[in-house]
């Protein structure tokens, strides 16, 4: 049984290394999501289609497109760069800013526009290695004076300057 | 024909040239001259994040300030390539290639000057392709049926994703996802809600605005982060009087630019093929008949001008498929589209009849706004430059704080500020695996009227699916893109290679 069973092994190995790999599961992922929630907002015929047609037909679609990348990514020999994530992960500068729209959205539905500008831009500056507190403040502070002149009063953007809603 | 035409433009010109129009339409080419130069800032951001705030205004001056974005961004993304050697933008990549030496040279000015040349000529000759050609596919387009326009629609799709960069099933799969995320929402025809789960905030559909910062803006901040580019700001002393080309510049660099214009031209009449695909097909076009191949790469002056005269002509080719069938062939087009959908018109062949001022207005406007850029590049090259040296540790925060405004502002709306987020954290995965996330944006503004056209088409022809291959317009759009396919299988089995090296720098930007 043994020698009939490593080449699959080997293939799989081989599979698991390639980017591709990745890409393809993630569509087939999707399109699986789709198929078997689509049928669940009736089909219909072809003739009369439901809500359902389109999205199911689109899952199966995706499945299929799924398959063929993970399958060129088996054919296709190993490239330089076969890693998901980049040579050097930025995991703390990814989380400041994606932590910033979070910050404005906390805190302008809590607080108002104003602390919403700042801390979002004073957040999302640390992302940068090089940001010190200092800098951050001052670059906040100068984004938050001109988008309320811009946006407040210029452009009119219905949100309260400053607010307590509590928490 | 030439006579209807030239009254239906100066009609046009008497829209555009109304005060408040004019000025969206400086706006617009300013603000897109400006983020042109700024790498990392593609016009595709810069115009989603003022979407929200055209809803104010009318139509007319929305329209003509994002297509200002969109062509101003041209003209600066020149400016990038040849003084520093940064590809800031794709179409202008192959640039760099003959556009730096020249700077090292110290002819970087006369490139720069030779290039505002270029562009103008390249643009005007797509503009006057547009007055001409947009009525023509009107008067055929508005033959079509629901059958019809579902398979141009697959056809625009199909180019779309297939003939960008990258690899052109990942591209389909993009398209593909993009359809899916349009689905999202109450079912137009049924009102049955679809993929909400649960959440009615989801009830109208993912917002246009965030899923487009979510992709090109968020999503781009978390590739470009802490990825330092040193910028060698060394040749970009640029004055007024270094910019003016000699006679001999100017008689060397007419034949390229013409050639370049019809390259351009040619592009963008096929779907998909936008000004990227133009600009390396006009420079492997120049090197090809050159006496002296050898020496491009080297500062040759038709390396400068034929890619941006054809970036130019092409730019502004793209508008005709989107203005007069209403199918997009970029994601910059699509959103331009979507910008329209917002404003209650809807895109198409009739759209020329009953907005003749928005299509006049806009065909109008490119002119206008093209001589500005013109006025504008020239004493401005030094404070574009100057923008150029602020670190990008400023420029990321503050643009994520206009991103977050500017999809409140679409629906004063929190939550979609939150679809921002996942869908920036979706697009920088989606990077990372090797797709580019262009094609979505296609995919999601076509969606819902393709479902809506291939219902009809159903509908009238009693369930027969092959109606799309028994119809014989519609039967030769199937075959192109069973054309298309096959082309892509061809190239993919005879493991072609692009004829130039792309200069890989700030690939992801855009």
């Amino acid at each position: 049984m043994r020698p009939a069973q490593s080449p699959v092994v080997r293939l799989i190995q081989n599979l698991v290394r390639k980017r591709d790999f990745y890409a393809g599961g993630l569509i087939i992922f999707f399109g699986l999501v789709m198929t078997l929630k689509g049928p669940g907002y009736r089909l219909g015929t072809l003739m009369h289609m439901g809500p359902g047609f389109l999205p199911t037909a689109l899952g199966v679609i995706l499945i299929c497109l799924g398959i063929a990348i993970a399958g060129t990514g088996l054919a296709v020999p190993e490239g330089e760069d076969e890693d998901i994530l980049p040579e050097h992960p930025e995991w703390f500068g990814w989380a400041c800013i994606l932590a910033g729209p979070l910050c404005f959205i906390l805190f302008g539905s809590y607080f108002g526009l104003i602390p919403a500008i700042f801390t979002c831009v004073f957040v999302s500056a640390h992302g940068d290695r090089t940001a010190t507190l200092k800098n951050s403040a001052v670059l906040a502070t100068v984004v938050t004076v001109f988008g309320v002149g811009l946006f407040s009063y210029v452009l009119q953007v219905p949100m309260p300057l400053l607010t307590w809603r509590g928490l | 024909m030439i006579e209807t035409a030239l009254t239906d433009l100066w009609y046009g010109f008497g829209v555009a040239l109304q005060p408040h129009n004019l000025m969206w339409c400086f706006i617009g080419v300013l603000v897109g001259n400006m983020v042109g130069v700024l790498p990392g800032m593609g016009p595709l951001a810069t115009i989603s994040i003022l979407l929200p705030l055209t809803f104010g205004i009318k139509p007319v001056g929305a329209i003509l300030m994002l297509a200002g974005v969109m062509y101003g961004a041209q003209y600066g993304g020149a400016i990038c390539s040849i003084l520093l050697n940064l590809p800031c933008h794709p179409p202008h990549a192959v640039t760099c290639l003959d556009g730096f030496p020249m700077t090292k040279q110290g002819r970087g000015g006369v490139a720069l000057g030779l290039t505002v040349m270029a562009s103008f000529v390249g643009a005007s000759w797509g503009i006057t392709e547009m007055i001409f050609l947009s009525p023509i596919l009107v008067r055929v387009a508005l033959q079509f049926g629901p059958a019809e326009i579902c398979s141009l629609m697959l056809l625009g799709l199909l180019a779309g994703s297939t003939l960008a960069r990258g690899s052109p099933i990942k591209g389909v799969a993009m398209t593909v996802l993009g359809l899916m995320l349009g689905i999202v929402g109450t079912d137009l025809e049924t009102g049955a809600e679809r993929f909400t789960f649960g959440m009615t905030h989801l009830d109208d559909g993912i917002e246009l605005v965030a899923l487009a910062l979510g992709l090109f803006g968020v999503a781009e901040f978390m590739n470009s982060i802490n990825q330092v580019v040193s910028i060698n700001a060394k040749y970009t002393n640029v004055r007024l009087r270094d910019m003016r080309p000699s006679k001999s510049d100017v008689k060397q660099a007419i034949a390229p630019m013409f050639r370049g214009t019809l390259v351009g031209s040619l592009c963008a009449l096929i779907p998909g093929t936008g000004p990227t695909i133009a600009s390396f097909v006009a420079y492997a076009t120049e090197k090809k008949i050159s006496r002296h191949p050898e020496k491009f790469g080297t500062g040759l002056i038709e390396g400068v001008i034929a890619p941006e005269a054809s970036t130019h002509s092409s730019v502004q080719g793209d508008f005709i498929p989107t203005m007069s069938l209403g199918i997009p062939g970029d994601a910059v087009m699509a959103l331009l589209l979507g910008a329209l959908m917002i404003q209650g018109i809807v895109p198409g062949p009739q759209l020329i009849k009953e907005h003749p001022d928005i299509f006049w207005g806009l065909v109008a406007s490119f002119w206008i706004g093209n001589i500005m850029l013109v006025l504008l590049n020239v004493p401005l090259i030094g404070i574009w430059v100057k923008l150029l040296t602020i670190p990008y540790k400023y420029l990321y925060p503050s643009a994520l704080f206009f991103v977050c405004i500017g999809v409140y502002a679409a629906n004063n709306d929190m939550f979609q500020v939150g679809e921002t987020v996942v869908i920036g954290i979706l697009g920088y995965v989606l990077l990372r695996l090797g797709f580019h996330p262009a094609p979505i944006l296609l995919g999601f503004v076509l969606g819902p009227r393709f479902e809506e056209n291939f219902r009809r088409a159903m509908l009238i022809s009693r369930g027969d699916i092959f109606v799309f291959v028994e119809r014989p317009i519609s039967a030769v759009f199937i075959g192109l893109c069973v054309l298309l396919i096959a082309l892509q299988i061809y190239v993919r089995i005879r493991g072609a290679k692009p004829p130039i090296e792309i200069p890989t720098a700030l690939e992801g930007a855009e």
